[in-house]
C-alpha cells in the first residue's frame, strides 16, 4: 500500500542489439516471474533450515562470552558424558594442518585456539540427538577464560603499548600496513589536493560516524552435512558463493575439493553476510566425526554473531570550492573497524578509498583508507561495500558547500558531476553512459508529496490519521513539532569484483528435444538469495536458444564457479556466462543445421541465423527449420566459462589503476517529516532514479531499487548493531532492539529507470542491486537536517541527537 | 518441564496452589519468548487457555470486568468508548498477531515496566482481581508494581480479571518508539481526565523501575484546574500551567540509559507527551478536539 512503483520512464537510450520481435515468450525484457515468489509469500518454500535427514543429529556452537580473552582451559567431559551427546570438539579434535579459513586471508580460527578475539567467537561443538539436548549439553562446556584489555578503535589499535589481535601476519597486505592492527591500508593521490586548495574561495570539513548495521536476512545460517561412503561430505547449505566455501572447507577437513560435494539449498537472503563461512564447516567436522548426518540451525540471537556486519567508519573529509561552484579537491581519510578478522576487509578499502570521491570531478585528491584489526565483531561484505559509508560522508559534504556557496544543492552537484569519460582518482576513465546529472534532475523534477497528509476530511472536521505523522500507531503527535524537509543524493558504485579479481563465471548449457519440444537447461553454480538470477537465466537462455521450455539445474559444486551474488555482478557475469554458453550451443545448433539442411536453402550458409519459437529462422524471419528436426536425439552440453573485462590492482603508493570493470549510479530525493520536539521522523517519499543499462527482468529490477533504498533509509533512522565500547560486547543481538523498517515505515518509492546502454556488457546492462542503497542514508539524512537545521554527523540518527538528549 | 491444562478457574487455582512455581500462560507472547531465549525454564506451565471466562468482558455501571485473556484486538473493536485510553494503548501493541493472541493479565503478570498498558491502567484507575484457592481480593493498581518486574501477587494467586473505570472524561496515550510500529517503549505516558471527581490521573511506563504516576504534576495540575475553574469556564488551559506539568511529569520519571535510549532523552519525552496529551484530552473535554483516526 505503501511502496507505489510508478511507470517506467524508458529514454531515448542506446540499447545493444536485441532480438527484434521475437516470438519467444519470457525473454530478456519481460517481467517473468519468479518460480519461487508465490512459495515463499505462502509459507511453502523450503529454506536450509527446513531440511532433514534420517538418523539426522544436531549441531550447537558455544561461543565465547567475552570479547578479547586467553582460554586458561577447557573441560567437556560433563557433555560428554551427557546422554544423547554424540560428540563434543574443540580446536584440539581439527583433524588437519589447516585449522583457519578467511576469504583473502585465512587468519579465522575454525574453533577457537588458546585465545577468543571478538564476543560470540565459536569455542567449540557439540552433536546431538536433538537440539534441546545439544543446547544444553554446549552449557555444561566448561571455559576458563583470562580476560584481555580490548581494542575498540583506532587510538586503542595504534597506541605504542597495543595487543596485536593478530600476531606473527604473514599475510600480503603486512608490508605495507603502518601498523600489524591495520589489515589494509590504500591512499590515493592524484594531481596535487594542496596546491588545489589554494584555488579554494570556500573550504569545508567534517567527521562522519556511520553506524554497525547488520544484513538481517531472512533465513538465519542453517545447513545439513551427511557423510559419504568414500569419507567425503555432501553439504547442503544457504550460502553467497559455492565455490568460495568449497576452497576453505575442504582444506580444513583434511579432504581433496571433489570430496566435499555442495549443493544450494534455500537461501532467504544474504546483503553480503553469507560471504563468509558460517556453520559449514561444523557441520562437516561433526558429520565425519560422528558417522551421522549433522544440521546446524542458527536462531537469530546465534545469527548476530555467525556472520559480519557492515563495517562501521569514521570519516574525516576536506572539500573546496571556487565562488562560483567548481570543486577544488577533495582530501579524505577513511577509518573502517573491521573487528577480529579480516573477511573481506581489503577489498572495502580498495572501495572506499577508490569510490571515496563519489560522482564528481575532482581532480586533485588525497585519499586514504584503512581497515583495523580490533576486538570488535568481525565485519565484511554488506550491500554497497565500502562506498556507503563513504557516499554518506560525501554527499554531506556536499550540501555543506553548497550552503555555503548559497548554491541549491541539486545544481551544486550537477555542475560537479561526473559524466562518460571523467577520470576517476584512481586516473580510471569511466567508459560507459554516467547520467549523473540527469538522475538528479528526474527526482528534483517529481512533484512534491501533498503536505500534511495526516489531516483528513472526516464527517464532523477534521481527524488525523497518526500513521502518516512521525510516531505512528504510538501517537505521539497530531502535528504538533512536525517539520518536513527534503533532501538530495547520488553515489557512485562499482559493479563486479575489482583490483586485479579474476572475476568469471561458469555456465553449463544443455540443449535437446524432449517430447517433440525443444529443451534448455542451464546449470551454473550461482546462488540465489533472491536476486532474481533464476527468473534471468531462463530469460537469457529463452532469448538466445529461442525454447519456451527452460529448466534451471539446481546450484552445486559439479558445475564451475560462478563467482560471488555480491557486488551487483551476477545478471552481469553468470547472466554473461549463460548467454555465452548459449550462443556456443546455438552455433552447434546451427552448425547441425547447416551439415542437414544446408543444401535445401540457400539462406542457411548467407543469412544471420536466429533460434526463435522452437525455429531456425532467418534475420528476415524466414523458417528455415524446426529445432526439433535439426536434433532429433542429439542434446548439445557446452560447459564454459566466461570473464569480464580484466582489471588492474591499485598501486599500493598512489592508489592509480583500472581497478574497476563497471559503475552503478542512483540518486534519491527524500522528503521527511520531523517531530522535532521528540525527534522522531517519518519517512514520507523516496523518489529514486537510476541508470541500469538495459533492464533484463523489469519488475526485478524495481524490487531491487526498492529493496535497496529501503535498507539504506533503515541505517539512516534506526538499523545499528551496538557495541558497548568497555567491554566490545553486542548489546542488542535481537529483532526485539536491533530494529528493521516495517511496512509502516515504508515511504512511497517512486523509480524512474533510465537504460542507457554500457556496451562493454552483455545486453548493455548494469549491476543494480547496490547503488540505491547508497544514495538512500545520506537523502534521507540531508531531509532530517533541511528540516530541522541540526548539523548530524553520525548515522543512523537517534531521537537524543536531534533533542539533544 | 510439566504443562498443566487446567479445564475450569477452580482446577487452575488447584494447579497454582499445589505448584506455586508454576508460570501461568495465555496469549503467550511474554513467556514463550523468554522460554525460546532461555530466560528462564520454569517447572511447571500453567496453561489458561481452556478457561473461556478469561477471554470474556462486562461492563458495569461503574466498572468494566476485563477478563485477564482478553486480547488487545478486542479491547482495540470493543472497548474502545468505555476504555479509551487503553484502547490507543493496544494500539501500539507489536503486531497484529501479538494483539490477537497478548492480553493486560500478561502485561500485569510480567509486570515489566515497558508493558504497553501500565500507563493507560494507572491513568484510568482500576482494581486487579486476584485469586486462590485462599480467596479473592481486589489490588488497587497503585498497590500493584512493586519492584522491576515484580508485582503484589501471592505464590499462589492469579490475575482473573481488571476492573477499570469506565472513562467518565477524556483518555490519551502516547509512545515513544524509534520505530513507527512494532516496537518496545522507550518510555510512554497515559493521561485521564476525571470530571466526575475534577481530577486528572497519569501514568508513566519504561521510565522508572517500575510503571508509575506523576503523582506532584497531578497534583499539581488538579489544583491549578480547581483555581482557575477550569472544569466549569472549559477555558484553555494556560500554557504556564501545562509546562509546569509536563516538567513534574518529567521529574517523576526515575529512568535508566540503555540500548532503547537515554534517560535524559525518557525524561525529556515524558514532559513533550504529557504536555501534548494534555492538550489533547483538554481540548476534547471543551468540545473542540480533532478525533483519532482509527487505525489498525
Amino acid at each position: 500500500m505503501t511502496t507505489t512503483p510508478q511507470a517506467r520512464n524508458v529514454p531515448a537510450g542506446t540499447p545493444t542489439k536485441i532480438t527484434q520481435g521475437s516470438p519467444t515468450k519470457g525473454g530478456i525484457g519481460e517481467s517473468t516471474l519468479r518460480p519461487d515468489g508465490t512459495l515463499k509469500v505462502t509459507g511453502e518454500f523450503a529454506y536450509s533450515s527446513d531440511m532433514w535427514h534420517e538418523d539426522m543429529l544436531w549441531g550447537q556452537t558455544l561461543r565465547s562470552t567475552v570479547a578479547h580473552a586467553e582460554i586458561v582451559s577447557i573441560d567437556t567431559s560433563e557433555a560428554l558424558a551427557t546422554s544423547g551427546v554424540y560428540a563434543v570438539l574443540t580446536y584440539d579434535d581439527l583433524p588437519a594442518e589447516m585449522k583457519n579459513y578467511g576469504l583473502e586471508i585465512q587468519d579465522t580460527p575454525v574453533l577457537a585456539h588458546g585465545r577468543v578475539r571478538h564476543h560470540g567467537e565459536p569455542v567449540a561443538l557439540v552433536a546431538a540427538d536433538h537440539p534441546e539436548t545439544a543446547r544444553r549439553a554446549a552449557a555444561k562446556i566448561r571455559i576458563e577464560y583470562r580476560e584481555l584489555p580490548v581494542i575498540t578503535d583506532e587510538a586503542s589499535a595504534t597506541a605504542p603499548d597495543a595487543v596485536l589481535v593478530h600476531e606473527n601476519r604473514d599475510d600480503h597486505h603486512i608490508g605495507h600496513v603502518p601498523h600489524p592492527n591495520i589489515v589494509h591500508r590504500q591512499p590515493i593521490i592524484r594531481g596535487d589536493a594542496d596546491k588545489a586548495a589554494e584555488r579554494a574561495d570556500v573550504i569545508v570539513t567534517g567527521e562522519y560516524t556511520f553506524g554497525m548495521q547488520d544484513q538481517a536476512f531472512l533465513g538465519p545460517e542453517s545447513g545439513l552435512a551427511v557423510p559419504s561412503e568414500d569419507g567425503g561430505v555432501e553439504l547442503y547449505v544457504a550460502t553467497q558463493w559455492l565455490h568460495s566455501d568449497l576452497k576453505q572447507i575442504a582444506p580444513v577437513l583434511g579432504l581433496p575439493e571433489d570430496k566435499v560435494r555442495m549443493t544450494l539449498s534455500g537461501v532467504g537472503g544474504a546483503f553480503g553476510g553469507r560471504e563468509d563461512i558460517s556453520m559449514q564447516i561444523h557441520a562437516c567436522l561433526l558429520a565425519l566425526r560422528t558417522g551421522k548426518p549433522v544440521k546446524i540451525v542458527y536462531n537469530r540471537f546465534e545469527s548476530f554473531f555467525g556472520h559480519v556486519h557492515r563495517h562501521p567508519a569514521k570519516l574525516h573529509y576536506e572539500h573546496g570550492a571556487t565562488k562560483d561552484g567548481k570543486l577544488t579537491h577533495m582530501k579524505c581519510r577513511i577509518v573502517l573497524d573491521g573487528g577480529a578478522y579480516a573477511s573481506a576487509s581489503p577489498a572495502v578499502v580498495g572501495n572506499a578509498s577508490s569510490l571515496s570521491v563519489g560522482p564528481y570531478r575532482i581532480e586533485d585528491v588525497d585519499i586514504e583508507a584503512i581497515a583495523l584489526y580490533t576486538n570488535n565483531p568481525p565485519c565484511g561484505a554488506m550491500r554497497g561495500f565500502g562506498a556507503v559509508q563513504a557516499c554518506f560522508a560525501y554527499e554531506a559534504q556536499m550540501d555543506k558547500l553548497a550552503a555555503k556557496l548559497d548554491m541549491d544543492p541539486v545544481e551544486f552537484r550537477q555542475l560537479n558531476a561526473m559524466e562518460q569519460g571523467t577520470l576517476l582518482p584512481t586516473g580510471q576513465p569511466c567508459d560507459s553512459p554516467a547520467p549523473v546529472a540527469e538522475l538528479l534532475r528526474r527526482v528534483k523534477a517529481r512533484p512534491m508529496p501533498p503536505e500534511q497528509e495526516w489531516l483528513t476530511a472526516g464527517s464532523d472536521g477534521t481527524s488525523v490519521d497518526v500513521r502518516a505523522l512521525p510516531g505512528g500507531l504510538s501517537n505521539t503527535t497530531h502535528g504538533e513539532g512536525v517539520v518536513r524537509g527534503v533532501g538530495y543524493a547520488v553515489g557512485l558504485k562499482n559493479v563486479g569484483f575489482s583490483e586485479g579479481f579474476d572475476d568469471y563465471s561458469t555456465a553449463r548449457v544443455r540443449m535437446e528435444v524432449i517430447n517433440g519440444e525443444p529443451v534448455a537447461t542451464v546449470h551454473t553454480a550461482m546462488a540465489e538469495v533472491g536476486q532474481g538470477g533464476v527468473t534471468v537465466h531462463a530469460q537469457i537462455a529463452r532469448t538466445e536458444l529461442g525454447v519456451n521450455q527452460v529448466t534451471i539445474h539446481p546450484a552445486d559444486t559439479r558445475v564451475g564457479s560462478a563467482g560471488s551474488t555480491s557486488a551487483s555482478r551476477q545478471t552481469y557475469v553468470t547472466g554473461g556466462a549463460v548467454k555465452n554458453s548459449c550462443e556456443a550451443v546455438r552455433e552447434q545448433v546451427l552448425e547441425i543445421g547447416r551439415r542437414k539442411f544446408g543444401t535445401y536453402h540457400p539462406a542457411w550458409a548467407t543469412a544471420e541465423l536466429l533460434l526463435e519459437g522452437g525455429k531456425v529462422v532467418t534475420d528476415g524471419g524466414e523458417v528455415l527449420a524446426d529445432l526439433a528436426d535439426v536434433l532429433e536425439d542429439e542434446a548439445i552440453d557446452i560447459e564454459l566459462e566466461w570473464r569480464h573485462r580484466p582489471t588492474e590492482a591499485f598501486d599500493l603508493r598512489t592508489g592509480q589503476g583500472n581497478g574497476h570493470v563497471q559503475y552503478s549510479f542512483a540518486a534519491h530525493r527524500a522528503v521527511v517529516e520531523v517531530d522535532t520536539e521528540l525527534g522522531l521522523v517519518k519517512v514520507i517519499e523516496l523518489a529514486c532514479a537510476q541508470d541500469v543499462g538495459k533492464a533484463l527482468n523489469p519488475l526485478s529490477v524495481l524490487g531491487q531499487i526498492q529493496g535497496g533504498t529501503l535498507q539504506g533509509m533503515g541505517v539512516a533512522v534506526m538499523e545499528e548493531i551496538i557495541v558497548d565500547p568497555k567491554t566490545a560486547k553486542v548489546r542488542n543481538p535481537s529483532f526485539t532492539d536491533y530494529l528493521l523498517p516495517t511496512i509502516l515505515d515504508t515511504p512511497t518509492i517512486p523509480v524512474d529507470v533510465l537504460e542507457l546502454a554500457d556496451e562493454h556488457a552483455p545486453y548493455g546492462l548494469r549491476g543494480i542491486g547496490e547503488a540505491p542503497t547508497l544514495s538512500s542514508t545520506p537523502a534521507v539524512l540531508a531531509a532530517i537536517r533541511n528540516a530541522t537545521g541540526l548539523a548530524l554527523d553520525r548515522t543512523p540518527v537517534r531521537p537524543e541527537h536531534l533533542t539533544s538528549t | 518441564m510439566d504443562f498443566l491444562r487446567p479445564a475450569s478457574w477452580e482446577e487452575a487455582l488447584a494447579a497454582k496452589a499445589e505448584h506455586p512455581t508454576a508460570v501461568p500462560i495465555a496469549g503467550g507472547t511474554d513467556v514463550m519468548v523468554e522460554i525460546n531465549f532461555d530466560h528462564r525454564r520454569p517447572e511447571y506451565l500453567l496453561d489458561l487457555n481452556r478457561i473461556g471466562e478469561l477471554s470474556e468482558w462486562e461492563v458495569g455501571q461503574e466498572n468494566v470486568r476485563l477478563g485477564a485473556s482478553v486480547p488487545y484486538s478486542s479491547i482495540m473493536e470493543h472497548l474502545r468508548a468505555e476504555l479509551p485510553g487503553l484502547a490507543l494503548a493496544s494500539h501500539t501493541v507489536a503486531s497484529p498477531q501479538i494483539r490477537n493472541r497478548g492480553g493486560v493479565g500478561g502485561n500485569l503478570g510480567t509486570a515489566s515496566p515497558a508493558g504497553d498498558a501500565h500507563p493507560a491502567l494507572l491513568a484510568a484507575d482500576c482494581e486487579v482481581e486476584a485469586e486462590s484457592v485462599r480467596g479473592k481480593r481486589l489490588i488497587p493498581i497503585d498497590a500493584f508494581y512493586t519492584g522491576v518486574k515484580r508485582n503484589a501477587l501471592e505464590p499462589d494467586e492469579l490475575i482473573r480479571a481488571v476492573h477499570i473505570k469506565k472513562a467518565d472524561g477524556p483518555q490519551q496515550y502516547s509512545k515513544v518508539g524509534t520505530r513507527n510500529a512494532m516496537v518496545i517503549a522507550v518510555c510512554a505516558f497515559g493521561i485521564a481526565l476525571h470530571p466526575e471527581t475534577r481530577t486528572v490521573r497519569t501514568g508513566i511506563g519504561s521510565a522508572a523501575p517500575t510503571p508509575i504516576r506523576a503523582r506532584e504534576a497531578e497534583e499539581f495540575l488538579n489544583a491549578a484546574l480547581e483555581e482557575g475553574g477550569f472544569w466549569e469556564n472549559g477555558k484553555i488551559i494556560t500554557p504556564s500551567i501545562a509546562q509546569q506539568f509536563a516538567t513534574l511529569a518529567s521529574g517523576a520519571c526515575n529512568p535508566i540509559d540503555d540500548v532503547r535510549g537515554t534517560a535524559k532523552y525518557r525524561r525529556h519525552a515524558v514532559g513533550i507527551m504529557a504536555r501534548r496529551t494534555l492538550g489533547w484530552t483538554w481540548e476534547q473535554y471543551r468540545g473542540a478536539g480533532r478525533a483519532l483516526e482509527g487505525a489498525a
